[in-house]
């Protein structure tokens, strides 16, 4: 002991425990704990971060699929346009065209009337047609209707499309030559040369810029229309002389004064655009005068798939999912139930019943896609079941949510404590009544809650419904278990992959429905148990 | 038509109930202590006896139908169809059955028509056969039954009996899952390698079955062995899965470490509901998530650090799907730290060690076993996992090690060989259940070690 403990001037002791090195030791020592504890709880946040991320990304792409923005137009439904006896083949979307071209009466060239009529969606008149033969009414007056934009008309009134461009107002006068058609415009100084060129304009002779399809948009809105500008040269006496083509025709030849003029530089090339400057400046020009409406999308909600994505909506797979979880329920729940109470209840311990519990268990391991091999060459090639029918998706769901029933049934009926049991059979119950009029009834909430949970799990299943045909494209609602149907995880993976940005959006959207739908599975299951477990 | 009749024949079961009870409390003039089956117990005995031969019948009867009526269209047009290879007498079968009975035809000519007509007719037959069947079993049913209420006839011993056999079948619903599973994948993989040698498609390093058919004129039968090399599939799984548990690996044990022995209640309470969470968003969301956003992230930054990532790199699919298993693997941890019993902590505590030296030195220890196994369940959760893949990962079969270039998996091959594919006998769509095998036996081989050794490991401390 005398080499471990030496005195030091103040007689207190000092021992490899508390000499210099040792608490350098023990510094460390805290460290490592202190590093190893936020190592943790970092891994912990990292997860959350994921989660948060994961579900800000779909909401946030999700938000603006919920509203659509629609074309109040004034449509004329008379008598003399619209012949109430021949309603069935009649071209609704012709009177929604000219309603539409009445509204920009100096869009004129063929080429431009096709480009205006592209604003609106393709199946405006479909959705009329249903809605004139559901409310007869409108017939036979001028009717303000809800046109659906088309879908890229749509994203860009919800400013969803990139570079739509800023307004800068024009330090200097401007005076245009014309009010129609191809004018000169006379600049007050050449700032918009500099401004030209920093946008990509093409520098050609004398200092003249030539803006083309490649290079940036300059909108120029002064007197009430819109010009856009095509080239622009170096003038007299310091200004500068542009070319432009009138967009929106101008009120009148006035010069603008400073400050008065507003210009638009959109810096994305017309060329690699999904929308044109002239669908900008008209959709631009139908919400200054109050023609759009931002609506709830009810074209999302409650119509089928189709490749438009404007017209694109999940009741079809919402549908499609409701039928294939009935029968997943009906066949999975009886059985699972059933299995259980036999293993649990009735099973001697042999090696049937060993093999059947190992069985049970690697089921539930088995990657899903294997049950969808399974269902493919067992229930479609050998049984000869249809393809894409919610009777065959259910029946393979119904396999592999099986044993999470089984196991989740199992581990409920046990925690019934064997003297409820005893009691019952003690009173001259028979084996089979004591289970089921006494030990099943106790472990129902249990049951009902694993079941729910695999229902849950089985409703954002995807992958073995892809190898028996669901993927299939089926814009018709699905009427009954043999129908062929789509359910909402596959349509969530078609739309994934279409192109169109528009579906970007209606792919949140249908996901934040599925999850919408899981949490309130899982918010029943979590109530379930608060409300019915007992401890014993 | 047939729905109709398993109506009737439940209703005929609810009326059977109530004859029952009523004729076995009459058979004692209401004395229904001296029934040695209680009245309900008859009752059932008689329900079960009426309806449920027939039902039987009803639900054989929906299930072979559908194969005998196509074997005789076949065999009546034998002449029409003798000219055509299977996938095409198929789709004359289809497309008569839905002339006949409404569908989606592909197109339509007189000898279908005619097939169409026949068999409608054989339906018609067989309709009216199982209706018959059907009503003369319930009949027979009940009267035999009818006649066996009385009042020392043990009823409740048949009923018992009845619904044990019942809940012995659904029982044996789980082994026949399997034995249906390992016979499909059996026989059509073996198909399969009738046509490809076993030992070109397991160390082939040429994968591209796509290209087995240049068009609908090529002939059976000459198919390339040399195009199912199944090696880069292999290799890329491995590495997806690779990544993958790099990501899951130490986040989900350190999340399972900091919950079980460091989190306060309160963080316990908002961190274990998030991780479920996290486990209970579908794949299919994850491989949005992957496809749309971690996929162009990291391209961005590769493009930013000079490095040329491919749009659907082996990176985003592995770290996505690693976040996917965060959770299984810190569930399963939590499970296997938990199980070792507190004396090893407090023994350890009481020497001198912190925390972090009692976890890292007393308690992994002990628990290795056990996050092994729950290690290599995440692996076969990973390795058998598809929606993510198919999203976010490539098409192409590249033989690489490089997780920046785009690789094919397993699973994504499966999908693409399959989906769109009505056929059903080419060496390409039977490749997909020789791929099917294979997942099938390595997850089931992993599955069983990784329990194997959690018993093993409980059975330590119990």
């Amino acid at each position: 002991m005398t080499d471990a403990i030496s005195t030091l001037g103040g007689g207190r002791p000092v021992s490899v425990h508390t000499d210099d090195a040792a608490k350098a030791r023990l510094k460390a020592r805290y460290a490592a704990e202190m590093r190893f504890k936020w190592l943790g709880a970092g891994a912990v946040a990292l997860a959350g971060f994921f989660l948060v991320l994961l579900l800000s990304t779909v909401v946030t792409q999700a938000w603006p699929a919920l509203r659509m923005n629609y074309l109040m137009l004034p449509l004329d439904l008379s008598a003399a346009k619209v012949d109430p006896a021949k309603l069935d083949g009649f071209d609704f979307q012709g009177v929604i065209n000219d309603a539409l071209t009445a509204e920009f009466p100096d869009v004129t060239s063929r080429q431009d009337r096709r480009l205006l009529r592209g604003l609106i969606s393709t199946g405006a008149g479909t959705f009329m047609r249903k809605d004139i033969a559901e409310d007869p009414g409108m017939l036979g007056k001028t009717v303000e209707y809800p046109v659906p934009l088309d879908d890229f008309a749509d994203l860009y009134l919800k400013g969803l499309l990139a570079d739509i461009g800023s307004d800068e107002a024009i330090a200097t006068t401007v005076t245009p030559s014309g009010t129609t058609g191809d004018i000169e415009l006379t600049f007050g100084d050449d700032g918009m040369l500099a401004l030209a060129r920093g946008h990509g304009a093409t520098e050609g002779e004398n200092g003249a810029l030539t803006l083309t399809s490649g290079a940036a948009s300059l909108l120029l809105a002064l007197d009430g229309g819109t010009v856009k500008l095509t080239a622009l040269a170096p003038g007299d006496n310091g200004t500068a002389v542009a070319k432009g083509l009138v967009i929106e025709a101008l009120d009148s030849t006035a010069p603008a004064a400073t400050g008065q003029a507003a210009l638009r530089v959109i810096d994305t090339p017309e060329s690699s655009r999904k929308i044109s400057d002239k669908e900008i400046v008209w959709l631009d020009r139908l919400k200054s005068e109050g023609l759009t409406e931002s609506r709830f999308n009810s074209i999302f909600f409650f119509t089928g798939a189709s490749r438009e994505p404007e017209l694109a909506g999940v009741w079809g797979a919402v549908v499609g999912s409701f039928l294939t979880m009935i029968v997943t329920l009906a066949i999975a729940f009886p059985i699972g139930v059933s299995a259980a109470i036999y293993l649990e209840e009735f099973a001697p311990k042999n090696r049937l019943t060993t093999i059947i519990e190992v069985n049970i268990n690697n089921l539930a391991a088995v990657p899903s896609i294997v049950f969808g091999l399974l269902g493919l060459a067992v229930f479609l090639n050998f049984f000869g079941l249809p393809r894409s029918a919610p009777v065959v998706g259910g029946m393979v769901l119904a396999l592999m949510t099986l044993p999470i029933i089984i196991i989740a049934s199992r581990a409920s009926l046990r925690a019934v404590p064997p003297s409820i049991r005893e009691a019952a059979l003690g009173i001259g119950a028979s084996k089979v009544q004591t289970v089921f009029h006494h030990v099943l009834p106790l472990a129902m909430p249990g049951i009902m809650t694993g079941t729910i949970l695999g229902m849950a799990h089985a409703l954002g299943e995807t992958a073995p419904l892809l190898m028996i045909g669901m993927v299939a494209f089926i814009v018709d609602i699905p009427g009954g278990f043999t129908d062929p149907a789509t359910i909402l995880p596959v349509q969530i993976f078609m739309w994934a992959d279409f192109p169109e940005p528009g579906f970007q959006q209606k792919t949140s959207a249908a996901i934040l429905i599925l999850l919408a739908f899981l949490v309130i599975m899982n918010a029943i299951a979590v109530i379930l148990r608060k409300r019915f477990e007992r401890r014993w | 038509m047939v729905g109709y009749l398993v109506f009737l024949l439940l209703g005929l079961a609810a009326a059977a109930y109530w004859i029952g009870r009523n004729r076995a409390i009459a058979s004692v003039n209401g004395e229904v202590a001296r029934l040695h089956s209680l009245p309900g117990q008859h009752a059932m005995f008689l329900a079960l006896f009426t309806a449920g031969p027939a039902l039987l019948a009803v639900i054989i009867w929906a299930m072979v139908t559908p194969g005998v009526e196509s074997s005789i269209i076949a065999d009546r047009f034998a002449a029409e169809l003798s000219g055509m290879g299977v996938p095409q007498v198929e789709a004359f079968i289809r497309d008569a059955r839905a002339i006949a009975f409404g569908g989606l035809v592909g197109f339509t000519d007189p000898a279908k028509e005619a097939a169409a007509a026949v068999y409608k007719s054989i339906h018609t037959t067989s309709l009216w056969i199982i209706w018959i069947v059907a009503l003369v079993l319930a009949a027979g049913g009940f009267f035999w039954a009818y006649g066996r209420i009385a009042p020392a006839y043990r009823a409740r011993h048949v009923v018992e009996r009845i619904l044990r056999a019942f809940l012995i079948a659904c029982s044996v619903v789980a082994i026949l899952t399997t034995i249906g599973i390992v016979l499909s994948l059996i026989f059509e993989s073996l198909r399969f390698f009738q046509q490809v040698p076993f030992y070109k498609f397991l160390f082939g390093t040429h994968w591209s079955p796509q290209s087995a058919f240049t068009g609908a004129g090529t002939e059976a039968g000459a198919v390339n062995e040399d195009i199912f090399g199944a090696v880069p599939l292999f290799a890329g799984t491995l590495l997806i899965t690779f990544i993958a548990m790099l990501v899951a690996a130490p986040i989900g044990l350190m999340a399972a470490i900091y919950l079980s022995d460091y989190a306060s209640k309160s963080v316990r309470a908002v961190a274990k509901p998030v991780l479920e969470i996290l486990a209970g968003i579908p794949t299919v969301v994850y491989g949005f998530f992957a496809a749309l956003t971690v996929a162009p992230f990291f391209r961005g930054m590769g493009e930013s650090l000079g490095l040329n990532v491919a749009s659907e790199s082996a990176l985003a699919a592995g770290v996505v799907m690693g976040i996917m298993i965060i959770p299984f693997v810190s569930s399963l941890s939590d499970d296997v730290i938990n199980a070792v019993p507190q004396s090893l902590r407090d023994g350890s505590a009481g020497l001198g060690a912190t925390k972090s030296e009692t976890i890292r030195k007393v308690v992994l220890p002990a628990a290795l076993p056990g996050i092994v196994s729950a290690m290599l369940l995440a692996v076969s959760r990973a390795i058998g996992e598809t929606m993510i893949v198919v999203m976010a990962a490539g098409l192409a079969a590249n033989l690489t090690a490089n997780p920046l270039e785009a690789v094919t998996t397993v699973t994504v091959q499966i999908v693409t060989l399959l989906v769109g594919d009505q056929e059903f006998d080419s060496a390409k769509t039977l490749a997909a259940f020789a791929l099917g095998l294979v997942l099938f036996c390595i997850t089931l081989a992993l599955n069983i070690v990784a329990l194997r050794v959690v018993q093993k490991y409980r059975e330590q401390y119990d």
